[in-house]
């Protein structure tokens, strides 16, 4: 009523439905694959980032945020963001602990 | 520039014939209601039951420290009344108590919706509320808890063996019922508005509550979560804040301060509405700045989440990270102070009326920047390290809460009980209770802060003979702060019955709900409204009631 | 109500809406309701978010902290099942999905079809969560229950490359077992009510809801089953593979 959200909602194919759920298979076949391989610290980069893409994919299409309204969006970002906080602010104490003690 | 009105003559009002509370009788009709204004009211009563029984601890701790032994109660008694204390004064009244009742009861209507987004919801809320605090009252009648309201371990997960999981759980459910609160709200606030009320014509109300309501929906799951994890810790025994197993009881403390810093925010920002709303209604001014104190709101919110170790300096964090959040810290100062110089601001010319509510608006102006200056004494590190753990933080946590979020609840309780009751309540008895309160409260907390200087810590029944005087000026203030929150009770109640009848807009306030009747319409309002004017428009007020107006300066 | 306060929009001037009976009085119409359940839906899975994050913060902190205790923990979770139970997840998020397209379509048959594949899709993952569970108890790696270093301080078979770890340094690998119990416990939780709730919408779309064009449960109710979906997607890699290659 108060916001322009009247764009037509729209219907996602199963077509769509499908591919994603093939790449996402896909991605955790390729994760498990990666995860053998030794690598060094990419490992856990490229853990973490197929996760990304995989949650991603999910966010996008499954629950239709590419589809939806800004505030949508803007709320996902939010989400993100303050877990970002929560763990930078918090490693801030974490790893600066050992520097010498003044 | 500023616009008198004179005041309505009251005295011909009538109460409306048909209003949300006489619209159905019964018991059920209140405890399965959907309507926002019941459940506020539902919410007014409750918090009022937890306010009391968590004065009364206040009482009795103010009552032993009235002499340096322990002569009243024994030690560890002494540390569950100030835990249980803390717990219900802070999860039980200060955090719903502005939001859930006053903002529960305005909100949809000042954005001019017939209802909260989830009615529904709302009502759930209240019952997780209630369910919280019967948890609370379990734990105090099966002995009580005696962590401090903070939890902190390994204190609380493996040396007491207090009703601690109780007392957890009860803050769980009590903190999924904040959740659900600011849930709705942010809702209604952006879906529920009406035509013509843009983000811009909101009260500043309506954007306090906003910033409030983030903090609600995204800190308090983390609090959530910690209690979560310590009760597990308490029952089964899993690692991950025990030192013995290598967890870390810091990172308790981390996540625990990552709610409960916010958690000050959340309940002092629905008061700095209340204070907007009141201080314009009394100086018949527009807020000066209002873009300014709206974005402060939402300013205050998201720096809220960057500073909460400061309440960990001598815990043992490290020195770069404590420099950090210190820095951080004095941030914060500057939102505060924004509101502060623009609520002066909005007084300067205006047309100052001393109505009640404005007499406490009045006080927290005072108190809470006494309260906010002391804060950042207690951000900074060095004077954090002399002043932490002593009455110092108590003295300055008070004037912020009691001093600032309680002034602005009763300021906000007598500035809309006219429209939430209809009635008026008796203007010398609550002029007077005013007064009081805001006497007792310089009686009680000052002292505090001198003491606490001088080295006083918290959190002891016993203290050395030298600090008696102050903590005797203490208890006499308290004594004094009693009687000013027991009046209101009693004279509001008496004039629920006998007060004036206060017709639909007795301050001519410009705000939404003042332009229906008083008390309201179950559905708020017979026809949407539209909105085509700014808030705080005192001009178009009096153009539309033909009022006489005369602008000034 | 002063008729003069505010300028009132009469009823008949508004837009013809449809307003069908499951649009309730306080929305203008079906489409605000829709939107108003879609965001507050979306505002409960921030707060779900922040619920985590907490563990996940924890996690990482722990691991930097006692990194060998973290690879050596690791090095005792069954790979196939916890890739298994990733596709599963993933299954059921595509059929979930599928489910809210029917309902869209408004298709009762395969509403009905896709729902309980979903359904029966959360309870394999369970029950793989539950052998696995039972495979750790019997290996007394549950921490506060049942828990021994023992596996820690010898050469695990599997990994005969590993060193085993100090008795210090293997007391650290209950911080590991007991973030994967609190993590994946939380998880499962998570799907607990999932089903529950599943079961209940499946008894309504019986009785032909949600296949009337009103699908808000539906829709909301598969954005909670996505999310529980998208824990998985990180506890996975973070709990199992990451340290796999050591
Ligand atoms: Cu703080």
């Amino acid at each position: 009523m108060s916001e322009p959200t009247h764009h037509a909602h729209k219907i996602v194919s199963p077509r769509v439905y499908l591919a994603i759920w093939a790449s996402l298979l896909f991605f955790t076949a390729l994760t498990v694959a990666v995860s053998y391989l030794e690598l060094g610290v990419f490992n856990a980069i490229a853990a973490i980032g197929i996760a990304v893409i995989k949650s991603t994919l999910v966010v996008l299409f499954f629950m239709h945020v590419r589809y939806s309204s800004k505030l949508t969006k803007l709320t996902v970002f939010s989400g993100i963001f303050l877990f970002l906080v929560l763990i930078t602010m918090t490693l801030t104490d974490y790893i600066s602990r050992a520097w010498g003690m003044w | 520039m500023s616009t008198i009105v004179s005041l309505p003559d009251q005295s011909t009002a009538t109460l409306p014939k048909r209003t949300y509370i006489n619209n159905e009788y019964g018991l059920k009709s209140w405890l399965l209601t959907g309507d926002h204004k019941r459940i506020a009211i539902l919410y007014l009563i409750s918090i009022t039951f937890f306010f009391f029984i968590g004065g009364a601890m206040a009482g009795l701790i103010r009552l032993e420290l009235l002499t340096p032994q322990t002569d009243l109660v024994a030690a560890d008694t002494y540390n569950k009344l100030f835990t249980m204390h803390g717990i219900i004064m802070i999860f039980l009244f200060l955090v719903p108590s502005v939001p859930a009742t006053i903002g529960n009861f305005l909100i949809p209507i000042m954005v001019g919706a017939k209802d909260l987004a989830f009615p529904k919801i709302n009502l759930l809320s209240w019952y997780l509320y209630i369910v919280g605090g019967g948890l609370v009252l379990a734990a105090l009648i099966c002995g009580g808890v005696d962590t401090g309201w903070t939890f902190t371990t390994p204190l609380s997960t493996h040396y007491l063996n207090t009703h601690v999981i109780t007392a957890g759980m009860a803050i769980f459910v009590a903190g999924f019922s904040s959740i659900f609160t600011g849930l709705n709200f942010i809702v209604t606030i952006h879906r529920m508005r009406a035509p013509g009320m843009t983000w811009f014509r909101l009260p500043l109300f309506v954007w306090s509550h906003y910033a409030a309501s983030i903090l609600m929906v995204l800190g308090t799951p983390v609090l959530a979560i910690t209690l979560v994890l310590v009760i597990l810790e308490r029952t089964i025994g899993i690692g991950v804040f025990d030192p013995t197993k290598g967890g870390d009881p810091l990172l308790f403390q981390h996540l625990f301060w990552f709610y409960s810093h916010p958690a000050v925010y959340i309940m002092i920002l629905p008061g700095m509405g209340v204070i907007s709303e009141v201080i314009s209604t009394f100086s018949r001014k527009r807020v000066f700045g209002y873009t300014a104190v709206a974005f402060s709101s939402v300013a205050i919110a998201v720096f809220g989440f960057f500073v909460w170790a400061h309440h960990m300096f001598i815990m043992g964090v490290s020195n770069y990270s404590a420099l950090v959040f210190s820095l951080l810290t004095m941030l914060v100062a500057v939102p505060s102070a924004i509101k502060i110089f623009n609520w002066a601001a909005t007084l300067y010319k205006g047309s100052i009326t001393f109505e009640t509510p404005m007499l406490y608006a009045f006080g927290f102006m005072g108190l809470f920047t006494i309260g906010g200056l002391t804060g950042v004494f207690l951000g900074s590190l060095g004077m954090d390290i002399h002043l932490t753990e002593t009455y110092f933080v108590v003295a300055h946590f008070h004037f912020v809460m009691v001093g600032g979020m309680l002034m602005a609840f009763l300021a906000g309780v007598h500035f809309w009980w006219p429209k939430m009751t209809g009635r008026m309540y008796p203007e010398g008895l609550s002029k007077l209770a005013a007064g009081t309160t805001f006497i007792g409260f310089i009686l009680t907390f000052f002292p505090q802060f001198i003491v606490g200087y001088l080295g006083m810590p918290r959190r002891y029944a016993a203290y050395p003979p030298e600090f008696q005087v102050l903590n005797v000026l203490s208890t006499a203030g308290a004594s004094v702060l009693g009687i000013g929150y027991l009046l209101p009770i009693l004279y509001l109640t008496w004039s629920l019955k006998y007060g004036k009848i206060a017709g639909n807009n007795p301050w001519q306030a410009t705000g939404l709900e003042w332009q229906i009747q008083s008390p309201p319409l179950t559905e708020n309002f017979v026809e949407t409204p539209v909105v085509d004017y700014e808030a705080y428009d005192y001009e178009w007020l009096a153009n539309k009631t033909k009022h006489e107006v005369q602008t000034v300066g | 109500m002063d008729s003069q306060a505010i300028a009132t929009l009469p009823e008949h001037d508004q837009p013809a809406h449809e307003h069908p009976e499951y649009v309730r009085h306080h929305f203008a119409n079906a489409e605000q309701q829709r939107e108003t359940a879609n965001f507050g839906m979306w505002l409960f899975l921030l707060t779900e978010i922040m619920f985590f994050s907490g563990m996940f913060a924890a996690y990482l902190i722990y691991r930097n902290w006692y990194y060998p205790a973290f690879v050596a923990g690791s090095h005792y979770m069954i790979i196939w099942a916890g890739t298994l139970n990733t596709a599963v997840l993933i299954c059921s998020s595509f059929t979930m999905a599928m489910g809210v397209y029917s309902a869209e379509m408004r298709n009762r048959k395969a509403l009905l079809r896709w729902l309980t594949l979903t359904l029966l899709l959360g309870f394999v993952f369970l029950g793989i969560k539950a052998y696995e569970w039972h495979a750790e108890w019997v290996e007394q790696h549950v921490p506060g229950l049942n828990f021994s270093i023992e596996d820690f301080t010898h050469i695990n078979p599997q990994y005969p490359d590993d060193r085993p770890l100090s008795p210090d340094m293997a007391e650290k690998t209950q911080v590991y077992f007991s973030l994967y119990f609190a993590m994946t416990g939380m998880h499962a939780l998570h799907m607990c009510i999932g089903c529950g709730i599943l079961i209940i919408l499946l008894f309504q779309a019986w009785g032909g809801a949600y296949t009337n064009g009103h699908m808000n449960t539906i829709e909301n109710f598969g954005l909670y089953w996505h999310f529980v979906d998208i824990v998985w997607i990180f506890l996975f890699p973070l709990l199992y593979l990451i340290s796999r290659h050591q």
